[in-house]
């Protein structure tokens, strides 16, 4: 078995079981709530508060609950119902707000590594010029800025003084705020990540070689600089869908967009324990497999790399 | 005197003064300095890690001082005074302007202290809630990294020194959590901490404080120290192979002594910058759960919970979202720049 395989076998593992854990803890952490889910309703006698834990299972021992809900998640995907949102599967929920949440999340990253990368080489192959030291002001700003401060912000000045573009998520063109919102902070980081990377590549032995026996520029930025300098930014795909994730929390809040963030929130307003369940889960989920995956990727970009 | 190689006799000429020439040689050119000396030299040429410092300090002593002095506090209602119906002329009080009892004792000639930033949808006076709050944020802040310290180099030090059963049992622990998704659990624990924790603590001092806050550095104490502990790890590893900790293991020291004495002072620097990056992170997590409404207990205010609320009142009341927006763009800012700072001066092998 080579090292590569050991590897990813070992990441394999890790990552099935920090969805256990995630699952585990979830679990058990939302039963530990003193009161159990049906406090909060109002005058709810003792015999319809028996009929509905006896209906969601809530009347058996935890472990046995525990077991039942592992096996639901695991086989079939299935989290329960709603408590809230009477009649729904936490699926259906999850699943109806994913659309609106992948088509936000997968721009965003998209439109991050597009600018982040020309950026970032711009800045690199005009090292300490105006250009340069200007694009790592502002990427410096956008770095430090809470998202929920930059959401904010764009949408007194577009929606509300310029009124240039709708403030409401879920009205035709209202997902480019949002957007913009989820891409800045990914695109300054990724602008650092490819100026540092693309500084590092420039000054090796086989650009000057390159140099030397007379290629021309522009085919030492694309055919040699470039593609090495990014593979750093391969490693920077898990954390960025983690930002993402964490990120549309507060920007689907603000901008109402009907996604999967502000479902969870949501949620946790209104105390739906296995919304809050669910959710928690699937995002988990996908942020463990991105970093898996890019993980994964970058030792198979480049083997050189010793991940010991 | 006639040599004789052999003799104990002593060599009278190696005991004459020194002359004038000789004395030159060992005239102390720059005084010698110290590891700490060095790095504070470094980082007061860094202009812009002096300039994030001035206003880190300008900011937490300002936060410190101006509630003590200020003639109005975060939670008094200004429209409210016992035994008379809510005045409602001090609500949402534009910059600089006045209530209507206020205005009847300016037409008096007194002297009313202005309202700088005008006041919140309760009649608060909203200078002194972006002060108290930028208070809080600090402290959270900085409390939430110490925790972190604290449990990450305990565990780090013990990982590192024990080597063996016990670093592989530690670090597998340490890589579950440090793969799990922090933002995701922090809000899944703060939740139910809030829910937990409320019946607890009712009537003690800790109540005062408020089970957001307490969660908050709970969750931080459960999830945030493990990268800590990695770092403190690693450099606890090659420490322990110097001669300086075989030797103290040869004369009889105990584990503990080693690790305080010979390996925690060492790993120092990396400890100071890597707490010092932890607060700004720190304190985005602690207003981003306050925008979500899981932070502060209100009317304890703080810039996350204040850009919360200004957010529904933003189409007539926009500095409200910008003042606190300012602010904690500006902590953040600084505490960043000053800690990249740091780590240039006290750790020039990082900076390659």
């Amino acid at each position: 078995m080579s090292k590569t395989t050991a590897y990813i076998i070992k990441r394999l593992v890790l990552a099935i079981l920090t969805v256990w854990v995630v699952v585990t803890v979830t679990f058990f952490v939302m039963h530990a709530v003193p009161g159990g889910p049906f406090l909060g309703e109002k005058a709810v006698t003792p015999e319809v508060l028996a009929a509905l834990e006896a209906k969601y299972g809530l009347d058996k021992p935890l472990i046995e609950q525990y077991f039942t809900y592992l096996r639901d998640v695991f086989t079939r995907f299935d989290f329960g119902p709603s408590l809230k949102q009477r009649g729904q599967d936490v699926i259906d929920i999850i699943a109806t707000g994913m659309k609106t949440s992948a088509k936000l999340g997968v721009i965003a990253a998209f439109s991050a590594l597009a600018v982040g990368v020309v950026l970032g080489s711009v800045a690199a192959l005009r090292r300490n010029r105006f250009i340069d030291k200007f694009i790592m002001v502002i990427t410096t700003a956008f770095v430090s800025m809470p998202s929920f401060i930059m959401g904010s912000l764009l949408l007194i000045v577009f929606a509300v003084k310029l009124q240039l573009l709708p403030a409401n998520g879920a009205a035709a063109n209202g997902l480019i705020l949002p957007i913009i919102t989820l891409a800045l902070y990914p695109t300054a980081y990724i602008t650092r990540l490819t100026r540092s990377s693309m500084l590092d590549v420039l000054g090796q032995d086989y650009i000057r070689t390159a140099k030397a026996k007379g290629v021309s520029g522009m085919k030492i930025i694309f055919g040699h600089a470039l593609k090495n300098s990014l593979i750093p930014v391969i490693t920077y795909f898990g954390p960025m869908l983690a930002y993402i994730v964490t990120g549309s929390l507060v920007v689907e809040r603000i901008f109402s967009v009907p996604g999967i963030g502000r479902a969870f929130v949501n949620s946790i307003i209104n105390r739906d324990y296995p919304l809050i369940m669910g959710t928690t889960i699937i995002l988990a989920a996908l942020i463990v497999i991105m970093n898996l995956v890019s993980d994964i990727l970058y030792k198979v970009v480049d083997p050189r790399i010793n991940l010991e | 005197m006639l040599k004789k190689p052999f003799s104990l006799h002593l060599d009278v000429d190696a005991f004459i003064p020194a002359t004038e020439e000789e004395k030159a040689y060992i005239v102390q050119m720059r005084p010698s300095t110290t590891f700490f000396k060095d790095g504070v030299k470094r980082l007061l040429k860094d202009k812009v890690a002096t300039v994030s410092f001035i206003i880190i300090v300008l900011i937490t002593l300002a936060s410190i001082i101006l509630p003590m002095v200020w003639p109005y506090s975060y939670d008094a209602m200004l429209g409210v005074s016992p035994g008379k119906p809510v005045d409602a002329s001090f609500n949402n009080l534009a910059p600089f302007e006045y209530g209507r009892t206020e205005l009847k004792r300016i037409e008096a000639g007194e002297n009313v202290f202005p309202h700088i930033f005008g006041t919140d949808s309760a009649g608060r006076d909203y200078f002194i809630r972006v002060v108290y709050g930028a208070r809080i944020s600090l402290a959270v802040g900085f409390f939430a990294s110490i925790i972190v310290l604290i449990i990450g180099m305990t565990i780090g030090s013990i990982a590192g020194y024990c080597g063996g059963k016990v670093d592989l049992f530690i670090m597998r622990i340490v890589d579950i959590i440090y793969s799990l998704p922090d933002m995701l659990m922090v809000i899944l624990l703060s939740t139910v901490l809030n829910l937990v924790l409320s019946p607890l603590i009712e009537g003690t001092a800790l109540a005062r404080i408020g089970t957001n806050i307490i969660s908050l550095f709970i969750v931080f104490a459960l999830l945030y120290w493990v990268s800590m502990s990695r770092l403190i790890r690693g450099q606890i590893l090659s420490l322990r192979e110097q001669e300086y900790v075989l030797a103290s293991v040869a004369s009889g020291a105990r584990g503990s002594w080693i690790i305080r004495k010979h390996l925690l002072p060492n790993c120092i620097s990396v400890v100071i910058i890597s707490t010092a990056l932890q607060i700004p992170s720190a304190i985005f997590t602690e207003s981003y759960l306050s925008f979500l409404g899981l932070g502060v207990n209100a009317p304890m205010p703080s810039l996350g919970s204040l850009a919360s609320e200004a957010l529904n009142g933003m189409q007539s009341y926009p500095h409200r979202l910008i003042i606190p927006a300012i602010v904690i763009s500006l902590i953040v800012l600084s505490l960043n720049l000053f800690g990249d700072g740091l780590r240039d001066a006290f750790d020039p092998k990082l900076n390659a």
